[in-house]
């Protein structure tokens, strides 16, 4: 009985540990495979002018990478931008100004529109933000634009983000405790002050974090950017001009033109790059907060 | 004149006294009590948390708020510097005088009233900030700017808690490097800081060491010649210790009151026999 008991128990603590192993082992894995399929294009190119030099021109064996970086990090930008204010205030709103109903009535639209498929974002930013941009925006600051265009991708991107970033503001603010507003409050602290010097001041490590992994998200967002940003080389400061960030570089281009030599490699060297990209990201953000969090 | 003001209650030995006494000795109390409750209710859609409270709570004593976990002895601290506003399922009505003002009342410039009453909770809840900074946020709330002021009420009133020497090579560190019964200290410290009349205390002691428990108590003892102390807490001994007056509540209800020598020890009601009987 006793050793059947204990069996189990090894057993079963194998099985959690291998577990743990394979979970840790994918991101590995993935980064060492994505590197050797890339390696062709390293060994013949140096990687600043993989990174920096923006000729592409594939037939010719060219790869400069810098026109996909420069529309990735504009989109991200851009998509940050227009969405960190908003979910800020918006969480702040509905947990310390609003009565409880709204919350409980916004928590589960907010799921909802997490829950939506990037696809659907894209078709409804094809029909609704394209247009608004030729239509309005650009002619409104004196610029013409087809709409597919880099702002296109960032508001796009950003509708996306909101619920992601939204959620988890709300739930960082959740975690404060109430005994830490009174005390400000008893203090004398106005219901702003508290605000500002509580919910903020504490909630900060969460709110980076989740800006944070709001930008990583929408850095490597694919389908949705992809079906508006108008997928053409350019590096360009204007919202209103095409671009083609890497994510749609891959997702457009894999499986096809595989005639041309290392233009397979050229993929996974930009698959590569997003994977770096966003660990990068992560880790930054993660060291941040441990950083932060000892306040 | 003191076992009078102690004698207005609500409840059960009211049929005892006639209205007109009442009212002659509600007339009586008002020079010696801050703070007067009356007709207080705090309702949620589920119940009633306080139901009909009438206090009278006198001056420059340490009052004891006895009762059952969940009789709502919290929620009537919270009443009296409306942090109740911060929950807003709660409904609260009824009067709360201070100094005269009804604190109910809108409009009320609540920062100000809140400065009047300092807040010592359960656990220690100091502000994300440096052990100076929790001090010194009060008096920028109220305004004062000048560095040297601030400098000197925050020694003053680290010194008050016994906490100077402890932090005074440290000021600049976060206050939760302290330890639990430290950070209690700088609770009461920065409380202080912002020149209260009242002190609202809810089980203060209850996560501390004895050690640290008897600094907050003698503390307690030295401070009630300047200040009003309304003190919720379990421990009937340090109840008989402190109170000068006790309160004893059940299920939302204020059950009996007087001076801790006669009711801790000779109960009137069956409850608060069967309480005191338990607790020990
Ligand atoms: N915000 C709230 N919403 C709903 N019910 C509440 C709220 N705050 C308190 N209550 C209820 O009111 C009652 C009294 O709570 P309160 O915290 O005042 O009790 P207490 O006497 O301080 O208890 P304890 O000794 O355990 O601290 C409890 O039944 C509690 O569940
Ligand atoms: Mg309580």
């Amino acid at each position: 009985m006793n050793r059947k008991r204990r069996l189990t128990d090894s057993l079963v603590n194998i099985w959690m540990r291998g577990g743990l192993y394979i979970i840790l082992a994918i991101p590995v894995f993935i980064g060492i495979g994505l590197y050797w399929k890339a390696a062709p294009l390293l060994n013949e190119h140096s990687l600043t002018d993989l990174i920096f030099s923006s000729k592409w021109f594939p037939m010719k064996g060219e790869f400069g990478f810098l026109p996909f970086i420069f529309s990735s990090v504009y989109v991200t930008l851009l998509a940050f931008i227009l969405s960190a204010p908003l979910c800020l205030f918006a969480a702040i709103y509905l947990t310390q100004f609003s009565k409880r109903r709204l919350l409980n009535f916004m928590l589960p639209v907010i799921d909802i529109l997490a829950g939506i498929p990037s696809v659907v974002y894209g078709v409804w930013g094809i029909l609704v933000i394209v247009p608004l941009v030729s239509g309005s925006i650009a002619p409104f600051f004196g610029a013409t634009s087809s709409g597919y265009s880099l702002l296109a991708g960032g508001i796009v991107l950003a509708v996306m983000c909101i619920p992601y970033m939204l959620n988890m503001l709300i739930e960082v603010f959740h975690t404060i405790p109430v005994g830490m507003k009174e005390a400000s409050l008893s203090l004398g602290a106005t219901h702003w002050e508290m605000v500002k010097h509580v919910i903020i001041r504490k909630g900060f490590p969460g709110i980076i974090s989740a800006f944070g992994l709001g930008i990583a998200k929408a850095f490597g967002e694919t389908i949705a950017v992809l079906m508006v940003v108008g997928n053409t080389l350019n590096i360009t400061l204007s919202p209103f001009k095409a671009g083609y960030p890497l994510p749609a570089l891959i997702a457009n281009n894999y499986g096809e033109m595989m005639s041309i030599p290392d233009y397979d490699s050229a993929l996974m060297f930009a698959a590569l790059l997003l994977f770096v990209v966003i660990l990068i990201i992560n880790l930054f953000f993660r060291y941040f907060i441990h950083k932060t969090e000892k306040i | 004149m003191k076992q009078m003001a102690f004698t207005y209650q609500s409840g059960l030995s009211s049929e005892s006294v006639t209205l007109q006494n009442k009212i002659e000795m509600a007339e009586e109390i008002k020079d010696t009590s801050v703070i007067s409750i009356k007709n207080l209710n705090v309702k949620t859609k589920d119940g009633d948390i306080l139901k009909n409270i009438n206090l009278q709570i006198p001056k420059n004593k340490i009052i004891v708020l006895l009762g059952p976990s969940g009789c709502g002895k919290t929620t009537l601290l919270k009443s009296l510097n409306r942090l109740t506003d911060l929950h807003k399922e709660l409904k609260v009505s009824g009067q709360i005088i201070i100094d005269g003002q009804d604190i109910m009342k809108a409009g009320q410039n609540l920062s100000a009233m809140r400065q009047r009453m300092g807040l010592l909770s359960q656990r220690p809840f100091p502000l994300p900030a440096s052990i100076y900074k929790n001090v010194a946020y009060g008096l920028k709330l109220k305004g004062i700017r000048s560095k040297k002021l601030i400098a000197h009420s925050v020694e003053t009133n680290l010194k008050r808690v016994g906490l100077w020497n402890e932090v005074k090579d440290r000021l600049k560190s976060p206050a939760t490097s302290l330890s639990i019964g430290q950070q209690q200290r700088l609770c009461l410290a920065r409380g202080l800081a912002v020149k209260p009349t009242i002190i609202l205390a809810d089980e203060p002691t209850s996560a501390l060491d004895p050690i640290s428990t008897k600094i907050i108590e003698n503390l307690f003892k030295d401070l009630k010649q300047h200040y009003t102390i309304i003190l919720v807490t379990h421990v009937l001994r340090q109840a008989l210790r402190l109170a000068d007056h006790v309160v004893f509540m059940y299920y939302g209800e204020i059950i009996e009151q007087g001076h801790p020598d006669d009711i801790l020890k000779n109960p009137k009601t069956a409850i608060l026999k069967k309480y005191l009987v338990d607790g020990n």
